[in-house]
């Protein structure tokens, strides 16, 4: 390996050829101010436009200082990071910054959590020295993401993740100088593009300019009318990330305090999407089993591989981007839409109340949910299945509203009949999870003998793009595995060359799948923060009493009850949906 | 924006343009040239066209087009007339070079005059600046400008000229 030797703050170091500045620096605990900057470390994202100069360094006989994040480290260099030049530098780069911000970060979004406001505390900035116009955009509301553009600080980090990580192209920097600033196409609103809702962009927006809409109003208006029942379901992410709000470490499991949160903040109802995940096996495993055993018994026009469905922003992405396929994926819903077509019916007929007196909120990991229950077809009359999705972040600010102690909490169960969660159902939450607890169910019920192992850690990991091949009694199944929606659409493109091997195939819009969903704690730019997470999430699932969603004994309750068996015409009706060409539809 | 719907000819005329840059998404640049040459201007649907043959999105397109001045999505007058405001021609009395124009045509910078004669734009820098202040009607460079010019020089325009070859969308 081809080592430089460098000096930095009167420290040597010795580091790779082609290691920044900062990277350098970082390797020996000195922390450089940055603010532009972001990389996900083992996720291959980094964003380095070197456009803020928040990073800059002294380098002895260097003229001009360097931006430590685009400058490479060479051999002698002699680094001084925190030298007045630089601090000043710094400090002025940063006034010049706010000189153009809006200073209502009382009523901001991102207060408290955002990295402008961090650095500027951080430089001690009592006065901005430069006054003058400031760039004014309107402001473009869409159904899961708001864009206040007066606080776009142009770090381009949106920018990178809708076109390098996602390949969505739905956001581009446009104009020049005063006017620059990051948008769609011919500064269209966001819900006319092709944006998915994934809220990534949110994920690593600095500032308060790119946030998700705030259901929590609404949420409270719910709770507070006597009239209504209002029921409570969270999805399997929450779980692995929530406390990280209230100090916890990331990774820390809370599903017992959650609960008790949601009780005590008065939700009549207290239940678990992962229910929700089993019934979604039922249904999207029963599908997957159907079409093999076609493609087995010689039919040609059988769709394989069959792709999930559960994501959002997924399936929004491959409406835009690839309509032709859009009988690949399975028809099921996702596990939100199971639930809220669940509750406003064969619930809501068990508590004897009207499904317009029922509200069904969701906790969600993610921000593209906000626009799924928006979706026409997930409503009956105008009433959507699922009122009002929060992300994570917006249950975190609830439960701080109404002084719950959330440390203090017991740990208390789900309410029954929606309550009841396997394994299977909880790992949903990261990549690999869905298509591992589809194998549980598919296996047993196609070869009818049981699993020996339960941990398929071969379907596993962090990588975008995995493939794995499982054997059932003698027939290969090949598996593929994408999350980021840049890896998703290679797998897309060879289904649509015929070049794609694959069986099924399971695609989540964000890097880790739910866990690092766009409605997420923030994760600042630490990725290991995402896999703690999925660490928790294998946990959680190791130390459940049922593993495999086909046991959950209130699934077959379900299905005995309500809805005869899997893919049944009601079961059509009510958890499966149909895919529309939106190639055309908006610009 | 009011939307158009391009001829069949125009679209040809497109996609012949990206196919001989090899439908490249690195001669972006090269490829609006062309078509703003071809066609006067590069409304929206000719952006989204050229972001379908160069296989890239159309926000990206559209940000190319918006970073450069020299691309126009509206239509252009028969005669553009660009103001240099780069700091040369700025401290030279550029902008009462403009304000000037604007009163004598009353169009705002962006605008064409209702008879489609004349549109007005600024620019950065044409790499005359010993000839600050530049103005350019079309492809001719007048230097040295005082407002009391102008007149003068629009007048050449008005009338007996010949219109510059263009594809009509």
């Amino acid at each position: 390996m081809d080592m430089i030797n460098l000096t930095i703050d009167n420290r040597p170091v010795s580091v790779e050829r082609g290691t920044s500045v900062l990277q350098a620096a970082s390797q020996i605990g000195i922390n450089i101010p940055s603010l532009c900057y972001m990389k996900l470390e083992d996720l291959n994202i980094e964003n380095k436009p070197g456009g803020c100069r928040v990073c800059v360094v002294e380098v002895e006989g260097r003229r001009n200082l360097a931006p430590a994040c685009c400058t490479d480290v060479s051999e002698g260099m002699v680094v001084k990071t925190h030298s007045m030049r630089a601090i000043h530098a710094r400090r002025t780069v940063v006034e010049l910054i706010l000189s153009d911000h809006p200073t209502d970060c009382l009523k901001c979004a991102k207060a408290g959590n955002c990295d402008l406001q961090s650095l500027a505390q951080y430089l001690g900035i009592r006065e901005i020295h430069y006054e003058g116009e400031q760039s004014t955009f309107r402001e473009d509301t869409s159904p899961a993401i708001i864009r206040e553009l007066d606080k776009c600080i142009r770090c381009r980090r949106c920018e990178m993740m809708c076109n390098e990580v996602q390949s969505v192209g739905a956001l581009s920097a446009i104009n020049r100088g005063f006017n620059a600033v990051v948008s769609p196409a011919f500064e269209m609103n966001l819900d006319h593009s092709v944006c998915t809702y994934c809220g990534q962009c949110v994920a690593v927006c600095p500032t308060g300019a790119l946030t998700e809409v705030d259901n929590t109003g609404a949420v409270i208006r719910a709770l507070s009318n006597p009239d209504k029942t209002v029921i409570v379901q969270t999805a399997p992410a929450v779980r692995a990330a929530l406390g990280e709000e209230f100090g916890n470490e990331p990774g820390t499991l809370v599903t017992g305090k959650l609960a008790a949160a949601l009780r005590r903040l008065g939700f009549n109802y207290v239940f678990d999407t992962d229910f929700a995940a089993d019934l979604t096996i039922l249904e999207e495993g029963t599908e997957l089993l159907n079409r093999l055993t076609a493609y087995l018994g010689g039919d040609k026009e059988v769709k394989l591989p069959m792709l999930t469905s559960c994501c959002p922003a997924w399936v929004k992405f491959f409406e835009h981007q690839f309509p032709e396929l859009k009988d690949i994926p399975s028809s099921a819903r996702s596990p939100q839409q199971m639930f809220g077509s669940i509750a406003k019916s064969y619930f809501a007929d068990k508590i004897g109340v009207n499904r317009k007196d029922l509200v069904v909120v969701s906790i969600m990991p993610c921000v593209a949910k906000k626009y799924e229950c928006s979706r026409e077809e997930f409503s009956v009359n105008g009433n959507p299945d699922v009122d009002f999705a929060l992300t994570t972040r917006e249950l975190a600010h609830l439960i701080n509203l109404a002084n719950i102690d959330f440390k203090s909490l017991p740990d208390e169960d789900f309410d029954q009949p929606l309550g009841e969660s396997t394994g299977a159902g909880v790992i949903f939450g990261t990549t690999g999870g869905v298509i591992e607890a589809a194998i549980r169910t598919a296996y047993e019920v196609f070869t009818g003998k049981k699993l020996e192992r339960l941990d398929f850690t071969e379907l596993r990991g962090m990588e975008g793009l995995r493939r794995a091949t499982i054997d059932f009694d003698g027939l290969p199944i090949h598996i593929g595995i994408a999350h980021g929606l840049g890896n998703a659409r290679k797998l897309l493109e060879d289904i649509q060359q015929g070049k794609s091997q694959f069986h099924a195939i399971e695609i989540m819009s964000c890097p880790g799948g739910c866990i690092g969903g766009g409605g997420q704690p923030y994760h600042h730019g630490d990725a290991e923060i995402l896999k703690k997470r999925q660490m928790a999430i294998y946990r959680e699932d190791a130390g459940k009493p049922i593993r495999k969603s086909h046991e959950n004994p209130y699934i077959t309750k379900l299905y005995e009850e309500f809805l005869g068996s899997p893919m049944s015409e009601k079961a059509h009706h009510l958890l499966h949906t149909e895919y529309f060409d939106r190639s055309k539809s908006e610009r | 924006m009011p939307k158009i719907k391009l001829s069949q000819r125009t679209i040809e005329i497109v996609k012949e343009i990206c196919s001989t840059f090899e439908n490249n998404e690195g001669e972006l640049i090269n490829v609006l040239h062309e078509a703003q040459h071809k066609l006067g201007y590069l409304p929206a649907e000719v952006q989204e066209l050229i972001a379908n043959e160069l296989n890239m999105s159309v926000a990206k397109v559209y940000g190319v087009v918006t970073f450069y001045s020299f691309f126009n999505m509206i239509p252009q007058g028969e005669f553009p007339i660009s103001v240099c405001m780069g700091t040369a021609c700025y401290v030279r009395g550029a902008e009462q070079i403009l304000h000037e124009i604007k009163r004598q045509l009353n169009i705002e910078v962006g605008q064409s005059t209702p008879d489609g004669k004349f549109s007005l734009n600024c620019l950065r820098c044409v790499g005359a600046c010993g000839l600050a202040p530049v103005v350019m009607v079309g492809e001719k460079v007048y230097g040295r400008v005082a407002p009391q010019q102008i007149r003068k020089i629009i007048a050449e325009y008005q009338e007996g000229c010949v219109r510059p070859e263009r594809h009509e969308m």
